[in-house]
């Protein structure tokens, strides 16, 4: 395998990030710092001042979609290749692929009925 | 001792860097203004014409204010996260596009796992987004953080599935290969949008939606959480984010013409000689502006969905589809109705 080609994308991503250093730099060098009304800094909230931490309990669904999330990203991590290379292998691999989709459909109609995808 | 031979290397890819990423930041400035005038005539306004001729120069007059103005951090903020923030959600933004192919032969880095690593890079996108509405430490902007979060990483999946589509048909994860397998004497219909038009309208829904755009920008919901994720960002460092969302959006239309459309390959194909059949990178200019033009008119046109209509859509009817497609395609790849390659 040809690694060299792995290096322009290493020094790519070292410049993004230096564009993105350097505006935030010359925000701060160009733009003015100027604390003066005690009320500018605080995280805004309609006009009101804000009468608790943000930090605050949120719903559980967010967390579930993250986990229901890594299932679903995992399995496409093993379609990928799967898809580069089935036609060499055959019959095999299109009926091993149905059959290992279909365990996730079960879970997936499993979390659907336990109704983990509602929202209201 | 640095070679002599590996600083020019160097400095050469350096130089293909900026080559590309100069460009994309003025086509993003260009981009703003076309939105502003793109939505302005769709809603019979003129958009900005005051800056320099017909408002031609507004973008620049943008990044003046931008940068001169004050980068306020809130003060309960983690000010080190709240700096980080734009910084990750900008750095692959860019990167990924190390490898995005502009015409046969033309790309930074021509590696075998393109697609892979494009997967990884917009997926990376995400932790800004989050990093910033934790950072904040303010209600509107842990709200719209924990939305896009949901949003981003349910649409991920679905345009997942959709790439494994686009695999089977050209049995190759690198971008140029995945061209090359749409070419032939057919004209638009050896294009992949075809056989896989589910997939195809289901990739760039979810594009839209990764992107948090309009009808899916909830996570900004301008009218109800004042701009979520970056409410408390100013200045540079909101233009930071700006930058990223829209050389995200062109990143994804360069996707779709790519992976669909046939790339740089021309619609006439084999149908007709001259200028018209042969290949450029024009086609690729051309099939990308216009879906990049679909993200303004999205905008203007569709009222914003309901978080739970989103997440519907996204779980219950893209991701359904997507598996059952990826089934079909494989079968149309083995019982060849479709050739790889061809």
């Amino acid at each position: 395998m040809d690694l060299s080609q792995y290096l322009p994308i290493a020094i790519f991503l070292g410049i993004a990030t230096a564009i993105a250093v350097v505006l935030l730099g010359l925000g701060t060098l160009l733009g003015p710092r100027k604390p003066d009304a005690a009320d500018k800094t605080t995280a805004y909230e309609c006009g009101f001042e804000a009468f608790e931490d943000a930090r605050m309990k949120f719903d559980v669904r967010y967390y579930l979609m993250a986990i229901l999330f890594i299932v679903f990203d995992l399995e496409i991590a093993f379609l990928f290749p799967w898809a580069v290379v089935f036609t060499k292998i055959g019959i095999v691999a299109i009926v091993e692929m149905a059959l290992f989709l279909g365990l996730l459909v079960v879970g997936f109609v499993y979390v659907w009925k336990k109704g983990a995808l509602e929202w209201e | 001792m640095i070679q002599q031979a590996d600083l020019i290397t160097l400095l050469w890819t350096v130089a293909k860097i900026l080559a590309i990423t100069v460009p994309l930041i003025l086509c993003v400035a260009f981009y703003t203004l076309a939105e502003r005038k793109v939505i302005g005539w769709m809603q019979v306004r003129r958009g900005p014409q005051y800056v320099g001729p017909l408002g031609l120069l507004q973008p620049f007059a943008d990044v003046v204010k931008l940068l001169i103005k004050e980068i306020v951090v809130p003060k309960d903020a983690n000010r080190f996260l709240f700096y980080l923030a734009p910084v990750l959600a900008m750095a692959p933004a860019f990167a990924a596009w190390a490898v995005v192919p502009f015409d046969e032969g033309v790309a930074l880095s021509n590696i075998n796992a393109g697609l892979l690593y494009l997967l990884a890079m917009t997926s990376m996108g995400v932790y800004g987004i989050i990093l910033a509405g934790w950072a904040s430490n303010s209600k509107y902007a842990f709200l719209g953080a924990m939305r896009s979060a949901a949003q981003v990483v349910s649409y991920e999946i679905a345009m997942g599935f959709a790439l494994v589509g686009v695999l089977i048909c050209s049995g190759s994860l690198n971008l140029s290969d995945i061209v090359r397998a749409q070419a032939g004497d057919g004209g638009f219909t050896e294009f992949f949008f075809l056989p896989l038009l589910p997939l195809f309208v289901i990739y760039f829904v979810s594009g839209v939606a990764e992107t948090n755009r309009a009808p899916f920008d909830v996570a900004e919901g301008e009218s109800e959480i004042v701009a979520g994720f970056h409410v408390e960002y100013a200045g540079a460092a909101f233009a930071v984010f700006f930058l990223a969302e829209y050389a995200n959006m062109i990143l994804v239309s360069f996707l779709a013409a790519v992976l669909f459309l046939g790339g740089w390959l021309s619609p006439f194909q084999g149908w007709l000689g001259g200028p018209l059949g042969a290949p450029g990178w024009w086609w690729l200019a051309v099939k990308v502006v216009g879906f990049m033009f679909s993200f303004l008119w999205f905008r203007a046109t569709f009222p914003r969905y309901r978080y739970d209509q989103i997440m519907r859509l996204g779980w219950k009817v893209f991701i359904p589809i997507t598996i059952v497609w990826v089934m079909v395609s494989a079968w149309m790849v083995y019982d060849h109705w479709i050739d790889i390659g061809a």
